[in-house]
């Protein structure tokens, strides 16, 4: 089956098993490894990409129900060769250890100042709740996500 | 390979389910597609049901609202008749899985999963939720305690689908919670939980009050000796306990990996003292 749709920007047409999940479809058909897999199954965030700019979890979703959407994916939000806020923040206040987590981690923010740009400490823990890191204890996370947000509303 | 099918509207979806027999319906796939990864049997095609408008649309009038059977649990959080008037369900659905999750999952998936820690449930229960179901000749309602008939059990016949949920809106005064106890703050499967809609009078007399266990039997549980042992009385510690008493009696929990039996009846138990603090 083809499917037409948006990838990071470029019209995107791709021969696909309407049945293969969107971590394989990204990973393994268009070389975009930067959204990983961990559980397969909802729970860790690992996996989590944006579907016309909402926050998805690509190992719950087919191949098929891409067709006219718009997806972004960790390689498609950095800008001419500049970091995205977010990015940048998780690089200056130290929110990347191992860097699994981290291309799910950073959709999630986005996904949570589209929807919150003012959000507390305590909202940010829940807009990051899906998304599991195994390494920073979270508390660098919450900084990186937190002056992102003052950065984007024009704070310094 | 499954077949994975779109239709634009309910007819469509009609044909195509009576010429794919043994299909599946797919709403925001949180469930099914877990599952499907899990057991490993792929149903010959999928319906998804993304595509049809009458599906995701809310409409309410003065007495009642009517959500589409793919609205999505973020819809339903950012929806201001759910915050103000029906805040039990508001509750559930903002502590319901993540972000990610809530973008995806389906008030529709969450009752046809039918699963006794379905969070919407609950609320459904105490706000006296119908559920409207159709196929391609047929158009029936039942009330959400019909609809469920055991864990993972639902009143659905073969070619029939949920296309909406209808809840009669609470008179004003009223108040609806629901508590949540689950091993860690988000992304927990419910240990024990408690949705609850009651009327006071003006001097703190309960007039009104029902209430609904998940996570604590086979199904939705609901006690109407413990909400008969409330009404007539204010909401005391002490007539809590009591209740609270009832409760841990009446429901008729599982042990399992997240909690004990006994500790679930406990939570039960437990739940209501919080009303103790809400006005
Ligand atoms: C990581 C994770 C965390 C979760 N946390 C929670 C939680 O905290 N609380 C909770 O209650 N649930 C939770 N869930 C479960 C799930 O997200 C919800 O039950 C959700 O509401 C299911 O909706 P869906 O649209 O994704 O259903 P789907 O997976 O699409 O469908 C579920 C079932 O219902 C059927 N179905 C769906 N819609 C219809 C319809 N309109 N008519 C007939 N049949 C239909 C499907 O055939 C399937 O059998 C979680 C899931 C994951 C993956
Ligand atoms: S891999 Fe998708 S949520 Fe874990
Ligand atoms: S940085 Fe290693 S899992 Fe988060």
């Amino acid at each position: 089956m083809k499917i037409n749709f948006l990838l990071n920007g470029k019209e995107t047409e791709i021969e696909i098993e309407p049945d293969r999940r969107v971590i394989d479809l990204l990973r393994e058909e268009c070389g975009l490894t930067g959204s990983k897999e961990c559980c397969g199954a909802g729970e860790c965030g690992a996996c989590t990409i944006l579907v016309d700019g909402e926050s998805r979890l690509s190992c719950l979703m087919l191949a098929a129900q891409l067709e006219g959407r718009e997806v972004i994916t960790i390689e498609g939000l950095a800008k001419d060769g500049c970091f995205h806020v977010v990015q940048q923040a998780f690089v200056d206040y130290g929110a990347v250890q191992c860097g699994f987590c981290t291309p799910g981690m950073i959709l999630a923010a986005v996904d949570l100042l589209r929807r919150n740009p003012t959000p507390s400490r305590e909202q940010i823990r829940e807009g990051i709740s899906g998304n599991i890191c195994r390494c920073t204890g979270y508390q660098k996370i919450v900084d990186a996500v937190y002056f992102a947000s003052l950065a984007l509303q024009g704070v310094n | 390979m499954m077949e994975i099918f779109f239709p634009d509207s309910l007819d469509e979806l009609w044909a195509i389910m009576s010429a794919n027999p043994g299909g599946a319906v797919m709403a925001g796939g949180t469930d099914l597609l877990v599952r499907i990864r899990k057991t490993g049997r792929k149903p010959p095609a999928l319906f998804c049901l993304e595509r049809i408008d009458e599906l995701k649309q809310i409409r309410e009038n003065e007495k009642v609202i009517f959500i589409g059977a793919y609205v999505t649990h973020q819809r339903l959080l950012e929806n201001l008749t759910v915050q103000k008037r029906l805040r039990a369900l508001w509750d559930a659905v903002s502590v319901l899985g993540s972000p990610p999750v809530r973008h995806s999952g389906t008030i529709g998936g969450n009752l046809c999963t039918a699963s006794p820690a379905g969070d919407t449930l609950p609320p459904l229960y105490v706000f006296g939720a119908e559920v409207d179901i159709r196929s391609k000749s047929n158009k029936r309602s039942v009330s959400v305690a019909e609809f469920i008939t055991g864990p993972g059990r639902t009143s659905l016949h073969s070619g029939e689908i949920v296309t909406r949920v209808s809840i009669p809106l609470p008179a004003p005064g009223t108040i609806s919670r629901y508590y949540k106890a689950g091993k860690r703050k988000a992304m927990a499967i419910t240990v024990a939980s408690m949705a609850v809609q009651a009327k006071k009078d003006e001097n703190g007399i309960i007039e009104l009050i029902k209430l609904a266990w998940g996570s604590a039997g086979a199904t939705v549980v609901t006690l109407p000796e413990a909400e008969e042992f409330l009404r007539g009385h204010t909401l005391s510690e002490e007539r809590l306990r009591q209740a609270g008493k009832l409760v841990s009696a009446g429901v008729t929990p599982i042990d399992d990996i997240r909690g004990s039996a006994a500790y679930r009846r406990m939570v039960a138990g437990n739940l209501l003292l919080r009303l103790a603090h809400e006005n």
